[in-house]
């Protein structure tokens, strides 16, 4: 709806994709382990292979969780934007039909957190 | 009855209350005639509230502006000499504990701000309504404001001389991600419309949930030792009734003016409810686990000052066709989880807080445990008994990386889906072709209202990412550059110091060492 105002009120969005010299916002989480309090925000290059984000990102920011070695990547299932997603390691981001500021989940199955508490 | 005589000597009746009230309220207005009246009062009609007869606004409390004055300065007397006493006196080392201190680093950086920001606000509103009852009525509580503002910034200033993060608090609450939270709620507040302002922060701010705010710090105060926090608080309470009454007539008048207005009403009500509930998310975690003694549980308070009180009010307000705010089913069903969640947003991201954050003790998870009998052990104790483990074993789990924060009330999206606490409750709007997230139905809701305005938050992880939150001297292209301790530096932080562990802290140290100055001979430690 449009915002109540006594003079024309139109706005540039402040996070567009050119604010961040061109890298996509993603934000991931991963379902049943609530101990990480919110899903991640990280920006990444469009060009950047998916691959890349298993290898070398979620490693620095979910590796302190004890389900964290035991992962099989090939078991994930995947979510964009609350539906179904099957990205292809070996292509980027923008191949795999990400966009600014999608929100991705993944879930493992058999990994249900500390004690099975979703935690 | 007393006479006075006035310069010509005639003999004049000295004036009643209602009468002097009038003559400084009414007879100081009048119709303009060099300027139309619309241009005097700008923001008068744009919002779309109908109001026909401004006489019919009633202020129960008839204060006349000296009247004010008198009454104000003695409470300030009173205030200021109990404060001087609790200095001079090392008060603070009758606290329950130096954890105590960190709800006042909360309070101070979070919550002062807004109090003078409430004082900006009602003193632009007091120039923009139209009627002078309000105008003056809103005046006064301007006032008040600042003074709550000041009183809390000399109070808790005595702590700055002693303990670690009290120093930057207003350049914090410009710059800092949590701190984002309750500034955005005022910025969203005061840049709405007169009217709207009024249902925002007269009503449901002050009316439907100061009682949460108020009562956990200042009872928290009480039971921990706090004289001094204590006694800002009780001089404020006497303020806290009149501007109640101001919000509740500020509601009450509009609803009565035109039938128009209800659904406009309505609308800033379930919109001002879930932003003033989202930023009450920090006063449910200082009431769980920041005071050492405890006075009450989240859930205990939400019962007693939101379900029983609140839901009074509510009923009295039906007559009007006012229901019930969009989202209260839902802030009843979550006060089981919010506090929980939010301790632990902040335990793993103590590196980035001004404060410092503990693993509850096994005492005071059986409090949780007895307090939160169907959540706690099911959910939260094994968050918290797997960082005690991994404290022990020297690896505290530091969270580095940063969260997806709620496009408008700016918390990372920590909260789960209604009914299902393993789960992140996650809210998607397109507008204009970019995505936005939200962190509940109630913010979402906002978000859909309103998108133009929405789109212009400034979120902390965004900005960063921007390269918006570095300080002058740092340097990005430095091979050793390092984002996240730059972010920190630029917040204001005495790295390593405020932004540490509560265990091992200067905090901790200190008051161990002087509180047992008090109680034995031996040398100072600290
Ligand atoms: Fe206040
Ligand atoms: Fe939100």
């Amino acid at each position: 709806m449009a915002v109540k105002a006594v003079k024309e009120y139109v706005f540039a969005p402040m996070d567009t994709q050119e604010k961040l010299h061109g890298a996509q916002l993603t934000y991931i989480g991963w379902i049943d382990h609530l101990m990480f309090c919110a899903p991640f925000a990280f920006p990444f290059p469009p060009d950047m292979p998916f691959g890349a984000i298993l290898e070398a990102v979620l490693p620095g920011s979910f590796g302190q969780h004890p389900d964290f070695a035991q992962i099989d990547w090939s078991q994930a299932e995947w979510t964009k934007g609350g539906r179904p997603f099957h990205p292809d390691p070996a292509k980027s981001l923008a191949e795999n039909g990400m966009r600014h500021k999608d929100s991705l989940t993944f879930r493992i199955p058999g990994l249900t957190g500390i004690k099975g508490t979703s935690s | 009855m007393t006479m006075t005589n006035d310069a010509t000597g005639t003999a004049k009746k000295k004036l009643g209350l209602k009468e002097r009230y009038a003559l400084m309220t009414r007879g100081l207005d009048w119709e303009t005639t060099y300027q139309p009246m619309e241009d005097v009062f700008p923001y008068a009609t744009y919002e779309g509230i109908k109001v026909h007869d401004w006489d019919k606004w009633e202020d129960p409390f008839r204060l006349t502006m000296d009247a004010y004055w008198k009454y104000q300065a003695e409470k300030e007397q009173k205030l200021y000499a109990i404060m001087d006493a609790f200095a001079q006196n090392n008060g603070h080392l009758g606290l329950t504990d130096a954890r105590y201190i960190n709800a006042l680093k909360l309070f101070l950086t979070g919550v002062t701000p807004l109090e003078y920001m409430a004082h900006r606000g009602f003193a632009h509103v007091g120039r923009q309504l139209p009627g002078v009852g309000a105008r003056v009525a809103c005046q006064m509580q301007s006032l008040d404001e600042l003074r709550h503002a000041q009183t809390q910034i000399h109070s808790m200033s005595n702590y700055n001389k002693l303990y670690d993060g009290f120093h930057s608090w207003r350049h914090m609450h410009d710059r800092v991600w949590y701190l984002s939270v309750p500034k955005s709620f005022f910025d969203d507040a005061i840049t709405a419309g007169p009217f709207e302002y009024m249902i925002a922060i007269g009503f449901s701010f002050e009316y439907v949930l100061t009682n949460l705010l108020f009562v956990p710090f200042i009872s928290g105060a009480a039971y921990n030792g706090d004289m001094g926090a204590m006694a800002f608080g009780f001089s404020a309470q006497s303020d806290e009734s009149r501007h109640m009454t101001l919000g509740l007539e500020a509601i009450k008048f509009m609803l009565e003016q035109d039938p128009d207005n209800l659904p406009i009403v309505q609308h800033w009500i379930d919109k001002w409810f879930w932003r003033g509930y989202r930023v009450l998310t920090l006063v449910a975690m200082m009431l769980d686990y920041m005071l050492p003694k405890k006075v009450m549980s989240w859930k205990e308070a939400w019962e007693v000052y939101a379900e029983q009180n609140g839901g009074a009010l509510f009923a009295d307000l039906a007559r009007y066709g006012i229901r019930p705010p969009l989202g209260w089913q839902q802030a009843c069903d979550d006060k089981d989880h919010l506090s929980h969640q939010a301790w632990a947003t902040f335990y793993q991201y103590q590196a980035a807080a001004p404060f410092h954050t503990w693993v509850p003790s096994e005492e005071d998870m059986a409090w949780q445990a007895d307090k939160y009998p169907d959540t706690f052990d099911k959910y939260y104790r094994p968050r918290f008994e797997q960082w005690a483990q991994m404290e022990a074993e020297g690896n505290r789990f530091n969270n580095g990386t940063l969260p997806l924060l709620c496009q408008v009330c700016q918390i990372p999206m920590l909260f789960t889906e209604p009914g299902d606490p393993t789960r992140i409750c996650y809210r998607e709007s397109e507008y204009k072709g970019e995505t936005y997230h939200t962190c509940s139905d109630g913010c979402k809701n906002i978000f859909d209202h309103e998108q133009e305005k929405y789109i212009q938050a400034w979120l902390p992880v965004h900005q960063i990412y921007q390269g918006n939150c570095f300080g002058p001297d740092a340097d990005p292209t430095s091979p050793d550059f390092n984002p996240l301790l730059e972010v920190i530096k630029w917040y204001g932080y005495n790295v390593g110091v405020d932004n540490r562990p509560y265990e091992g802290s200067e905090d901790q140290t200190n008051f161990r060492a002087w509180k047992q100055q008090t109680t034995s001979n031996a040398p100072a430690a600290g």
